[in-house]
């Protein structure tokens, strides 16, 4: 025995892969030719897996945004936003999250994960609980297990099964968090959010809602779930991204309890971690602007969503539940699973390979996700790549 | 409120369906390594034996359970209905 047998499994996963001639991990795009197509693996392909829901990345004023603050601010803070990594930006950009949220506070963090993650850490500990949908993102879980909390699972987007969790709970309801996504990354999902809402009105216990697939897509202002739901006073917290709508990378929370300037100071990934760098700020801050001047952004994401679903449905392949900007494919058979992907890639359509136990169910995942950028065109081309690889027979 | 028997009883019953063909149950069965639960099927037997017991079972407990036994033992630890 030793350190290394544990990695075992997924080492003889790569050689496989391999010998296969296939690299679904880690494809390498060796060039971008715009927020839809690039060169990957060595392949032309349309993005069909890369979370860009607004099409944002290559919009000039982001570009012009982050070359101006790299002249003028440097490449990166060198340092956490509890010591010298606070910068006007970053003062600036939580300043605009809380007034487009509509929320008294806001923070931001470097990634994503470390949001999500951290908010989850840092929330809830030894003694109190957290009640998570079943099919919570790994960062949700991963905060959890960190800060020491009693972690208790419901069936995934089930209010009545959240209903009789919290139930069970009896007085611990006042020290419990509820923790749900808007829209969940794998299938595309959504949080039947009101009826959540309603069992916490109920029981009590804050929530928590990461809108890190949802923001810029649903709702009036486009805040997701929460507000299209016509539920957000119920959200305690959301949390989120910059890497997916708005083109960046980096994360957020915001509230309007006033005691998130104090949780602020005790997330560990918000103190022992290097500030978002200056660009990276003001490209976020530029693409949340565009986001809210562009409300028809908001349009083509779900008309190029429909066309993917229909199409993707109407050649008998197993879709999502619902219609979404992320449209997934289930293969039960994980090779078969390896060998669409890899046809994709040749014929010309990237998306992403899901096997478990990334996938919620012991199927493997082929996840599209749709931008607004995509053309009608590009789409059909998306949906005659599926098809190709449905009618002809495997590669070997 | 459920004894020690109780609960192992009930695991057993809800173990049947996922453990693998022809291993027999009892008490020192891994629900991992011998039985080969995987871990969304761990998840599901731990909803099951929730709703059954009308208790709440933390995935806390998890990294301490190699054996039906361990389990038995966290369920009656648990104290359901305190």
């Amino acid at each position: 025995m030793s350190l290394f047998d544990k990695f075992q499994p997924i080492a003889d996963i790569q050689a496989e892969l391999q010998a296969l001639g296939v690299m679904p991990f880690g494809a390498v795009t060796e060039k971008l030719l715009s927020s839809t197509e690039a060169i990957v693996n060595g392949h032309k392909v349309i993005l069909a897996g890369t979370n860009n829901y607004l099409g944002l990345t290559f919009e000039p004023e982001c570009l012009e945004a982050a070359k101006k603050a790299i002249d003028e601010l440097g490449t990166g803070t060198t340092g956490s936003r509890m010591a010298n990594g606070t910068f006007a930006g970053h003062v600036a950009l939580e300043k605009e999250l809380a007034e487009f949220f509509d929320r008294k506070h806001s923070i931001v963090f470097s990634t994503g994960y470390a949001a999500t993650m951290g908010m989850g850490s840092t929330l809830a500990g030894p003694g109190d609980v957290i009640v998570l949908d079943a099919d919570s993102h790994a960062s949700i879980y991963d905060g959890v297990r960190l800060g020491g909390a009693d972690v208790i699972r419901f069936r995934h987007n089930d209010p009545a099964d959240l209903d009789k969790r919290l139930r069970r709970l009896g007085d611990r309801i006042d020290n419990t968090l509820i923790i749900v996504e808007g829209i969940y990354s794998m299938m595309g999902d959504q949080a039947p959010l009101a009826e959540i809402a309603e069992v916490k009105r109920k029981y009590g216990g804050l929530l928590l809602v990461d809108e890190a697939h949802s923001l810029g897509m649903l709702g009036e202002h486009g805040r997701g779930v929460a507000e299209a739901a016509g539920v957000e006073d119920d959200v305690d917290f959301v949390v989120g991204t910059f890497s997916k709508s708005l083109g960046a990378i980096g994360g957020y929370c915001v509230s309007n309890h006033d005691q998130l300037n104090a949780i602020r100071f005790a997330i560990r990934s918000y103190i022992f971690t290097a500030s978002p760098s200056p660009s990276v700020i003001a490209s976020t801050r530029a693409a949340l602007r565009l986001m809210q001047e562009r409300p028809y952004l908001r349009d083509q994401l779900w008309a190029n969503a429909h066309r993917l679903y229909d199409g993707l449905k109407n050649l008998g392949l197993q879709v999502s539940p619902e219609v979404s900007p992320v449209v997934a494919v289930t293969i039960r058979d994980r090779n078969q699973a390896i060998d669409w992907w890899n046809r994709l890639l040749q014929l010309g359509a990237y998306v992403n390979l899901v096997m478990p136990p990334a996938s919620p169910t012991d199927d493997s995942l082929l996840r599209c996700s749709v931008s607004a950028a995509h053309s009608e065109e590009q789409i059909d081309r998306i949906i005659d790549a599926f098809s190709t690889v449905q009618n002809t027979a495997t590669a070997d | 409120m459920p004894d020690y028997n109780e609960y192992l009883e009930r695991i057993f019953d809800v173990l049947k369906p996922f453990a693998k063909q022809g291993i027999l149950l009892n008490e020192e069965s891994e629900l991992v390594a011998e039985l080969g639960l995987t871990s969304l099927q761990v998840m599901e037997l731990i909803e099951q034996l929730e709703d059954h017991f009308d208790m709440s079972i933390p995935l806390n407990i998890l990294p301490d359970i190699r054996t039906v036994h361990d389990l038995a033992q966290a369920l009656e630890k648990l104290n359901p209905g305190s």
